[in-house]
């Protein structure tokens, strides 16, 4: 299993040589890869059939209860399928729709980085690593989002979905911790186990509402969808597999995993079951008023994510299947609409529905796929499409408290849904045949495999519903509800009301779908819908952020180090001395502290004070270098009196090091002057006695407090059997505390690096 | 081109230079048990180097060192990295301690170990951020 997950990190590592050296037909053999761990996923369906779930579990950072587990369970099963599935799908058409594109090896990479973070999202037990994948999934969008980065436009778009799914992240990060704290572990398997633990905690509504925040973010739901139809900005392959089949519904996912210990309370119920009611009619009504295909697409996307939102917030029984149904529905038949979206922009050249007509004779198969597609998204039947439907108004008629609302939003986001599967499959391709910047012609077998597989998966689970309900629905349901739930999936329902809903639906949709020209026009003059979004507060954060930085970078980065040096010396003797003299009662017991000393260590301690005080006063630079110097070597003396001869050689060799520095800058500065009045020398000496007599002070106290034993004794016995060496420094530098060392060199590293690109972007400046 | 410095100096750093870099070896290996370790001969290592630059000029302390200070340094990231993989395929945790004690004729017992590639890639790190800033210092003000 472990290897199923992180195969896509290898295969991302590889794809862009893989990819090379493949040509042409790259896409076809990287998509062997999905394709096996779908059928390796598939292996496992018979294990969570009947609600059941497996664990498997890799440690990985033991000692901060941190692992790599995995579960296997209904729900998380069916998204593996789907992202594997359709992934394999996506892989092929990108090699078709990206053919002869110059970073294709590129994208590659960051797609197989994309998949393998969301089968470990969904694979996840544990909440940190699921925090992760979440995460990286991500960073991933955004790399993808902004893969023509040269586009000014899609670079903003990237950032704009980065930032709004990552400070989502952060609160779900604080959820994540909480509920872990609170259940005592960190398993999904156990928190998931605990009953009632977190419903009762005090933290519930935090819990609730940070979680929510991630979730909400990530799956675009008001007020946040907006970032979604702007990452239409990627590549079609990129909408169909992130933005519209996998990625977005993470939120969804997390949602419907944590629902049987988040959810059942007032508070989920109400605020999941009305954002995504709201976010669902915003979402139709928004592709209702949009020309773009991929924009149409994208709104309906949001309508979806809303639904599912919706029925996992209803929470009965009725509503969780009708959430799994319709997820399978929206998968199968959103990618699909999507690929075929790329196909009529690539063949055509265009994205404007209102500029396609009458390419049924050029594009015969995209037509008949786009129809299919179609009609699962408006739900008719026979299609699968139309059980998620009706089993959607059986749901939100049942659904306690929020029926009304929910039906009556759900019945006209369900008209508008209608026109738009019509406006998407009839307008491009009846009608007129209509001048395209392309000749039209029909898309390569790489680009229709997936839309036409996809779209008969559609229509196969609507007229054999036992297959999906048997293989993934009945498991997953087990999984959201928490025990298992017995139901039959099947077209015909009676006559009943949800089919009355359907109905209506359909006749009313078409009726608009008549009316469309004149609805849109109409729609044109609502401007203000674009000047007073969501998107403006996003804008307007994103402004006052700009601000604040530039104000506190004039305040802050005034570009004086004494300034930066005063800053830092006069904040650490305000915290460090109010803490100390306000919130500790320490005492420096002058009475118990050893006063006999050596003479030579007197003389030294004279020596560096001596050193000091010239350094301060010196007429000179080079005099405030040699006398800095004196302190230097002073003070390692004083390391090697007090048996720290690591630290004194150290000390030695940065001191030679800075001279060697400093004279190598020295020709450079300018002429030694007197910058200071008396006054501010008086200030500035007031400020450095400050900080020396606080340290002073908090050694004396420190000496005297003995709190456990120091780790130092330890350090000492381990020393020889564990690190084989007899010098504790190097032994804990390169052993015991190695993972620190290593953190250090980095930054030594960066820092060098640092002054490099500072040395070097001057010495080109001046040379212009 | 910048006058190169005394005959003295010249001369003394052509000698100390080898000395020098001896040293440091010297300092890094016997590191683990006795005062010294990767930090430390970094150290020392660069200021035979510098000594150098100051003796010669950038151009030939630069083609001395054969490597870019830059590749030093990414080389000494990677080391001390890697240093801590090999515990993995242990079954260990990260950067787990591992120790190959092998005898060597007429040396003795030698003790490879990850802890020394580690305390290597300190050395190099050390050595390639010193000499990235000096040279670029130097070179700066030719």
């Amino acid at each position: 299993m472990l290897i199923a997950v992180l195969s896509g990190f290898l295969l991302a590592a590889l794809s862009p040589w893989l990819a090379r050296s493949l040509g042409d037909n790259a896409g076809w053999v990287l998509a062997l890869l999905p394709a096996s761990l779908f059928v390796y996923f598939l292996g496992y369906v018979p294990v969570v059939m009947d609600g059941s779930a497996e664990v498997i579990h890799y440690s990985w950072i033991p000692g901060l209860d941190i692992s790599l587990s995995f579960l296997v369970d209904g729900l998380s099963l069916m998204f593996a399928l789907l992202i594997s599935g359709i992934g394999t799908f996506i892989i092929i058409y990108t090699g078709g729709y990206l053919h002869g594109d110059a970073y294709l090896p590129r994208f590659y990479a960051i797609m197989f980085g994309f998949m393998a973070s969301m089968i470990g999202l969904v694979l996840s037990n544990n909440l940190i690593s699921l925090f992760v994948f979440w995460e990286l999934t991500s960073i991933t969008s955004y790399l993808l989002i902004g893969y023509n980065h040269e586009d000014k436009n899609a670079r903003w778009c990237a950032l704009q979905g980065l930032l709004v799914t990552v400070a989502g992240g952060l609160a779900l990060m604080a959820g994540l911790v909480m509920i872990g704290t609170i259940s005592g572990s960190f398993e999904l398997s156990e928190v998931l186990a605990g009953e009632d633990v977190l419903r009762d905690s005090p933290l519930y509504v935090a819990i609730v509402i940070l979680v929510l925040a991630g979730c909400f973010t990530k799956s675009a739901q008001v007020p946040f969808h907006f970032w979604l139809p702007n990452a239409m900005a990627a590549p079609t392959p990129v909408s169909a597999f992130l933005h519209s089949a996998t990625m977005v519904k993470a939120g969804i996912y997390l949602m419907a995993r944590l629902n049987p210990s988040l959810g059942g309370t007032e508070l989920w119920l109400y605020t999941l079951a009305l954002v995504g009611a709201v976010t669902m009619f915003t979402g139709s009504f928004m592709a209702l008023r949009s020309r773009g295909v991929k924009q149409v697409l994208a709104y309906s996307t949001v309508m979806a994510l809303g639904t599912l939102t919706m029925l996992i917030g209803i929470g009965t029984e009725a509503a969780i299947l009708a959430a799994m149904a319709f997820l399978l529905a929206h998968a199968l038949y959103k990618a699909a609409l999507f690929m075929l979206a790329g196909a009529l922009d690539h063949e055509t050249g265009t994205k404007d529905i209102t500029r396609m007509g009458g390419l049924r004779k050029a594009m015969p198969i995209t037509f008949i796929a786009a129809a299919v597609a179609a009609l699962s998204l408006s739900g008719l039947p026979p299609l699968f499409g139309f059980i998620a439907k009706e089993l959607m108004f059986e749901a939100t008629l049942s659904a306690p408290l929020v029926g009304t609302v929910t039906t009556s939003l759900a019945l006209a986001s369900s008209i508008m849904i209608v026109t738009i599967a019509a406006v998407f499959a009839l307008r491009p391709f009846i009608g007129a045949f209509k001048e395209t910047p392309r000749k039209p012609h029909e898309a390569p077998l790489s680009m229709l495999i997936g839309p036409v597989v996809l779209a008969s998966l559609g229509l196969l689970f609507g007229l054999m519903g036992f297959i999906p309900t048997a293989a993934l629905i009945h498991g997953a349901v087990a999984s959201v509800h928490g025990s298992p739930v017995a139901f039959e999936l099947s077209l015909w329902h009676g006559l009943n009301w949800p089919l009355a809903l359907s109905a209506t639906a359909v006749i009313a949709g078409v009726v608009l779908f008549r009316m469309w020209d004149t609805v849109l026009s109409a729609f044109d003059r609502m401007t203000f819908i674009d000047r007073f979004g969501p998107e403006r507060g996003y804008e307007y954060v994103m402004k006052a952020l700009t601000w604040i930085a530039d104000w506190q970078t004039g305040v802050l980065q005034n570009g004086y180090l004494r300034n930066y040096l005063m800053t830092i010396v006069l904040s650490t003797v305000a915290i460090t001395g109010w803490t100390f003299f306000v919130h500790t009662n320490s005492t420096v017991a002058l009475g118990e502290l050893d006063f006999t000393f050596y003479f030579y260590e007197l003389a030294i301690a004279a020596l560096v004070i001596l050193g000091a005080v010239a350094a301060s006063l010196a007429r000179s630079r080079l005099g405030a270098v040699a006398t800095l110097g004196m302190v230097g070597f002073g003070v390692s003396l004083i390391y090697v009196l007090f048996s720290a001869p690591d630290l004194g050689i150290t000390q030695i060799m940065v001191e030679t090091l800075t001279v060697i520095l400093l004279v190598l800058v020295l020709y450079r500065l300018p002429g030694f002057l007197v910058y200071s009045s008396p006054a501010a020398r008086i200030r500035d000496a007031a400020v450095a006695l400050s900080l020396g007599g606080l340290i002073t002070l908090l050694v004396l106290a420190v000496s005297g407090v003995m709190v456990s034993d120091p780790i130092s004794d330890q350090m000492v016995a381990w020393s020889v059997p564990e690190g084989h060496g007899r010098n504790i420094v190097n032994v804990i530098l390169v052993d015991f505390r190695a993972l620190d060392t290593l953190g250090e060199i980095f930054v030594v590293g960066l820092a060098a690096i640092g002054v490099y690109a500072m040395i070097r972007l001057r010495a080109e400046d001046k040379a212009k | 081109m910048k006058p190169m410095g005394s005959l003295i100096l010249r001369t003394a750093s052509r000698f100390l230079l080898p000395l020098l870099l001896l040293f440091s070896v010297f300092m890094l290996i016997r590191g683990h048990n006795e005062p010294g370790g990767g930090f430390i001969a970094g150290l020392i290592a660069a200021t035979g180097f510098a000594l150098y630059l100051f003796a010669f000029d950038a151009a030939r302390t630069r083609h001395l060192m054969w490597a870019d200070p830059q590749l030093l340094l990414g080389l000494g990231l990677l080391a001390a990295t890697a240093s801590g993989l090999p515990a993995i395929f242990f079954g260990e945790p990260f950067f787990t301690a591992l120790w190959w004690p092998i005898e060597v004729a007429g040396l003795g017992e030698i003790k490879l170990s990850t802890p020394l590639m580690f305390d290597i890639g300190v050395y190099l790190v050390v050595l390639g951020s010193v000499m990235t800033i000096v040279l670029a210092l130097a070179e700066a003000e030719e």
